[in-house]
């Protein structure tokens, strides 16, 4: 403690080129921050999906509906409890831009099935009444500044036209990766307004036995492998990562990214440590000759790239806890996106390595350094 | 027995061209208390000597034994170590962090002590007092005259209390005045506080003022 003085002197030395290199560190943290909440948030949502549920569709793509009578039939299949099914709608609100996820669902049979999606009693009673009613999550309520009643215009894509809603309840997920950006409507209404067009996008089927899961997959499959819409039936939960999977290659990327941004950074650091170490050869073979052991002038100098480090890592993490919580240009896209304490810690020990790393060249040159040969240099 | 015994003492430096030889077989004994100058043209190895006794560089022959510790054995931990507590080395150019105070210069080496805050700044304080520059505390070297900074170097020099101070040119880079000043100073040092000198210098009045004058040419001592 005795030589922070020393340290703290020789930081505001050049003021200008220690913040800037500061902000680099801070930017690269930032960076890292929402990146690695990028990965984290993509992670938990395969931890979203049911064991006990599987989701059957069609096994040409998720894009692909399946016919309605397949209903009765997976009812009858031994292990299966009960079955639900769900559409994609892919509406817009007002402009093409305010896009967010709409499912039309049998909603007899859909909202017993997830308990996750907590409605009031009431609110569930009087979306059930309302055949054009839909069931918002908190977060679109927010988002939009809706309120309980509103009747909202949908501009549709998948089936054209405007479609009028009402809102009759909020849900708020018992988990923040479950999302709550989601609407929800009668899989009814849109299969009248749509001329009786709409057939089920997918199927639910809550297990009565989640152990057999596998088998009653396979048998499902089996049964309609040979009819004019062939299924895969999988867990929820290896739908939800097979959803993942396809952004593997962002996951990839995101690393990429992530590493190239903390070496270009490390060779800043590096650089301008090594800059102000030698401006500062004769002060250091000064300090030598009253003195300073290499040890301690090696740490010396390795505090600054540290302190400029820590401190540059401390501001970038604390701007994305700030910045990007409850985001929503983020949030609706990736459901639960959130800077984790987890990835703060992971971002203060990359900001501690970094300035280790940055610091070891310039201190291993001061604690070699030659005094003799240094002060000739001065002299 | 002396304080500073110097046996056949060598040191040569290896260019691309040749390899020179900048002390042969150098003996000198420097009795405690004793001020002694030294003299000789440039590349004379003057400052070579004087890196030597500060432990500064390592001969390739010979000894230097320093109050019955022979410090061309030392490690390089030791030497500094060594160095903190005997030496006090004055420069040519000052060599003051530009960034500390006068004050904060003269704490320096007594950061490497486990002397208390309360103790170190009497210890500076002693030592700003003795250079008469009390009332510059506070001042950045750049607020400071030449004269001034040197002042504070000596001050920094003599803040450990070591018996030997070592001076390379001290008034090389001062106008007469301020050489006078220093001159007057490095004496007191000597009369007063009784420390050994050696001091390194081109200027022959200076070096007429030492108790025992020395010339070194190519690398061979002379009295």
């Amino acid at each position: 403690m005795k030589h922070a003085r020393l340290v703290w002197k020789n930081l505001t030395r050049n003021k200008r080129r220690t913040i800037l290199t500061s902000l680099s560190v801070a930017v690269a943290l930032f960076l890292f921050a929402a990146l690695q909440s990028v990965l984290t948030a993509l992670a938990a949502s395969t931890e979203v999906g049911s064991e006990s549920r599987l989701i059957t569709r069609n096994a040409t793509g998720i894009t692909f509906p399946l016919p309605e009578s397949y209903t009765q039939r997976l009812r009858g299949v031994e292990g299966v409890g009960s079955v639900s099914w769900a559409n994609w709608f892919g509406a817009t609100y007002i402009d093409s831009r305010n896009f967010f996820a709409q499912f039309a669902v049998d909603a007899e049979s859909y909202f017993p099935m997830y308990p996750e999606i907590a409605i009031e009693p009431a609110q569930l009673e009087a979306f059930m009444a309302d055949r054009s009613a839909t069931i918002v999550g908190r977060g679109l309520m927010e988002k939009y500044g809706w309120s309980l009643g509103q009747t909202l215009v949908l501009q549709g894509t998948i089936f054209p036209g405007d479609w009028e809603f009402v809102i009759r309840g909020v849900y708020e997920p018992d988990n923040p990766s479950f999302g709550d950006e989601t609407m929800y409507f009668h899989y009814d209404y849109l299969y009248e307004n749509s001329g009786r067009r709409a057939t089920p996008g997918w199927f639910i089927l809550e297990l009565s036995n989640p152990t057999a899961a596998t088998e009653i997959a396979q048998r499902i499959d089996d049964d309609f492998e040979n009819s004019t819409a062939p299924t895969q039936t999988e867990t929820e939960k290896a739908f939800q990562a097979g959803f993942v999977t396809m952004w593997g290659n962002v996951a990839f990327l995101v690393r990429a990214v992530g590493t190239a941004v903390f070496f270009a950074i490390l060779f800043v650091a590096a650089n301008t440590m090594m800059m102000s170490s030698r401006e500062r050869v004769g002060e250091v073979a000064v300090l030598k000759t009253l003195g300073y052991k290499d040890g301690l002038l090696g740490v010396l100098v390795a505090s600054e790239a540290l302190a400029i480090s820590v401190t540059g890592g401390v501001i970038g993490l604390a701007a994305a806890a700030v910045l990007l919580r409850n985001n929503p240009a983020v949030s609706s896209i990736l459901p639960g996106y959130a800077v984790l304490p987890s990835t703060i810690v992971q971002g203060i020990v990359i900001a501690i390595a970094l300035g280790l790393i940055s610091g070891f060249l310039p201190a291993r040159q001061a604690a070699r350094l030659s005094v003799v040969h240094a002060l000739r240099k001065v002299a | 027995m002396a304080l500073i015994e110097i046996r056949n003492l060598t040191k040569r430096y290896q260019t691309e061209a040749e390899l020179i030889s900048v002390l042969e077989d150098v003996d000198l004994d420097i009795e405690a208390g004793e001020y002694l100058s030294l003299m000789g043209p440039s590349g004379s190895g003057k400052s070579t000597l004087l890196n030597l006794l500060a432990g500064l560089d390592k001969p390739d022959a010979g000894t230097i034994t320093i109050d019955g510790s022979e410090i061309t054995s030392l490690k390089t931990n030791q030497l500094a170590d060594w160095r903190a507590s005997h030496v006090g080395f004055v420069f040519q150019f000052y060599n003051l962090l530009p960034v500390l105070t006068a004050y904060q210069n003269v704490e320096l080496p007594l950061l490497l002590t486990n002397l208390s805050k309360g103790e170190r700044r009497e210890r500076v304080e002693v030592a700003l007092n003795v250079v008469s520059l009390s009332d510059r505390m506070g001042h950045y070297p750049r607020q400071l005259s030449g004269g001034q900074e040197q002042r504070v170097g000596i001050a920094r020099a003599i803040v450990s209390d070591p018996a030997m101070i070592l001076a390379d040119e001290p008034t090389g880079d001062l106008d007469a005045a301020s050489a006078e000043e220093i001159m007057n100073l490095i004496e007191r040092l000597n009369s007063e506080f009784k420390k050994t000198v050696l001091m390194v210098t081109h200027d022959r009045q200076a070096a007429e003022r030492a108790h025992r004058m020395m010339y070194l040419e190519k690398g061979v001592l002379h009295q």
